[in-house]
């Protein structure tokens, strides 16, 4: 539909029947409590959440900041599968103007919607997926042509917005508490692919690990996930090659 | 690096354990099949290099193989962890490398 100026399309204000919503409410021991949301067209999850705190139950809590996909805060599981609801439109995952709606998984609950994202970040600095800098400020810049392969390795998974969908997606993560998970591993594969990063074998020592890399099953769920489209498996898979490289040449070991 | 050498174990092991798993399948069906007694079988392996070298690569990968795959599925779906189960699965390794190889003499110098 064409817009034009300030002009709104007329179906985004009208009013297209109610939904039926369930909503987690306290922390592991709590129950969903139900909702009936007036139903707009290009509505998104998280609008639905905003109307239940706004005009039903103030005290819900939650967790966005963005809401244009950016921020990585507003994950959660609708119907049963981890999403980014600022960016996931009703119509899509509605089952017959239902929606269930819970906190994420793999990750402790604080109340209603929100998860504690310590362990997930904490994760993150387990596999040593910070920066390690070998320059100083006096130092020209590096040069690093777009089109080398590194590069191209790093690029393709750099755009993480550290949502933690693929985190809840991933089933090794639920099984093994150790288990450093897709989005830490992801970070890891782009940090080794970094030419300006000095800290490789220190990375790849760390997610060599018990529930490090070789911990992954290559089964693609936090692929499926990803809402920007990266892919941790792959990732994941050469962070195996280059332990695997670095074991056979004496490097690592 | 302990975790990258048993993923490179178990790979390599798997690499091996896979055509060798085939020629025995197909050994097993052609023997069925033709009707060999164990007598005749005793026969053709008795003494036999060939087959103690073949059988004998087996059993070593997977003594190898089982106990590294079976250590990740308890560790995965039981709260054993730690020294205790790798302990375990290198009792378990001994154990399927020593009942294979005694396996292995009783057909080829039996
Ligand atoms: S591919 Fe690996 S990281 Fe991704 S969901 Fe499966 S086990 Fe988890
Ligand atoms: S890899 Fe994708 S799903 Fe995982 S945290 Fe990053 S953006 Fe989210
Ligand atoms: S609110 Fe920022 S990504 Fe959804």
């Amino acid at each position: 539909m064409a817009v034009t100026g300030t002009e709104r399309p007329a179906e985004t204000m009208s009013e297209t029947g109610t939904l039926s919503v369930e909503v987690w409410r306290g922390r592991d021991d709590g129950r969903f409590q139900s909702f009936t949301v007036p139903h707009r067209a290009n509505q998104t999850v998280l609008d639905i959440v905003t109307w239940i705190q706004r005009h039903a139950e103030p005290a819900l809590a939650y967790r966005f900041a963005c809401r244009v996909g950016v921020c990585g805060s507003c994950a959660m599981t609708v119907n049963g599968k981890p999403r980014w609801t600022c960016r996931t439109h009703v119509g899509k995952v509605a089952v017959d103007g239902h929606l269930r709606i819970e906190p994420l998984r793999n990750l402790p609950r604080l109340k209603d919607l929100a998860v504690d994202m310590t362990p997930f970040f904490e994760k993150w600095q387990a596999a040593e997926g910070r920066f390690h800098p070998t320059k100083t400020r006096r130092d020209p810049l590096s040069t690093i042509s777009p089109s080398s392969p590194k590069r191209q390795a790093a690029d393709a998974g750099i755009e993480c917005i550290n949502c933690g969908v693929c985190h809840a997606a991933c089933d090794v993560v639920a099984w093994n508490d150790d288990y450093l998970g897709p989005a830490a591993l992801n970070r890891a594969w782009t940090l080794v692919n970094d030419e300006r990063d000095g800290g490789k074998r220190t990375v790849l020592d760390a997610v060599s690990q018990g529930g490090g890399c070789h911990s992954c099953h290559s089964h693609g769920s936090c692929v499926e996930h990803c809402p920007v489209g990266l892919n941790p498996t792959r990732g994941i898979a050469g962070l195996k090659r280059m332990t695997l490289v670095g074991l056979l040449s004496g490097d690592a070991g | 690096m302990i975790e990258v050498r048993l993923y490179a174990a178990q790979r390599l092991s798997a690499m091996i354990l896979a055509p060798l798993v085939i020629v025995h399948l197909i050994l097993i069906l052609l023997a069925v099949e033709g009707g060999l007694t164990a007598a005749e079988i005793l026969d053709r392996t008795r003494g036999s290099i060939g087959w103690a070298a073949f059988y004998g690569i087996f059993v070593l990968a997977a003594a190898i193989h089982a106990p590294i795959g079976l250590r990740n599925v308890i560790r995965e779906h039981t709260g054993w962890r730690g020294e205790g189960v790798d302990k375990a699965m290198i009792g378990l390794g001994i154990l399927l490398f020593v009942l294979g190889g005694r396996a292995i003499l009783a057909v080829v110098v039996g």
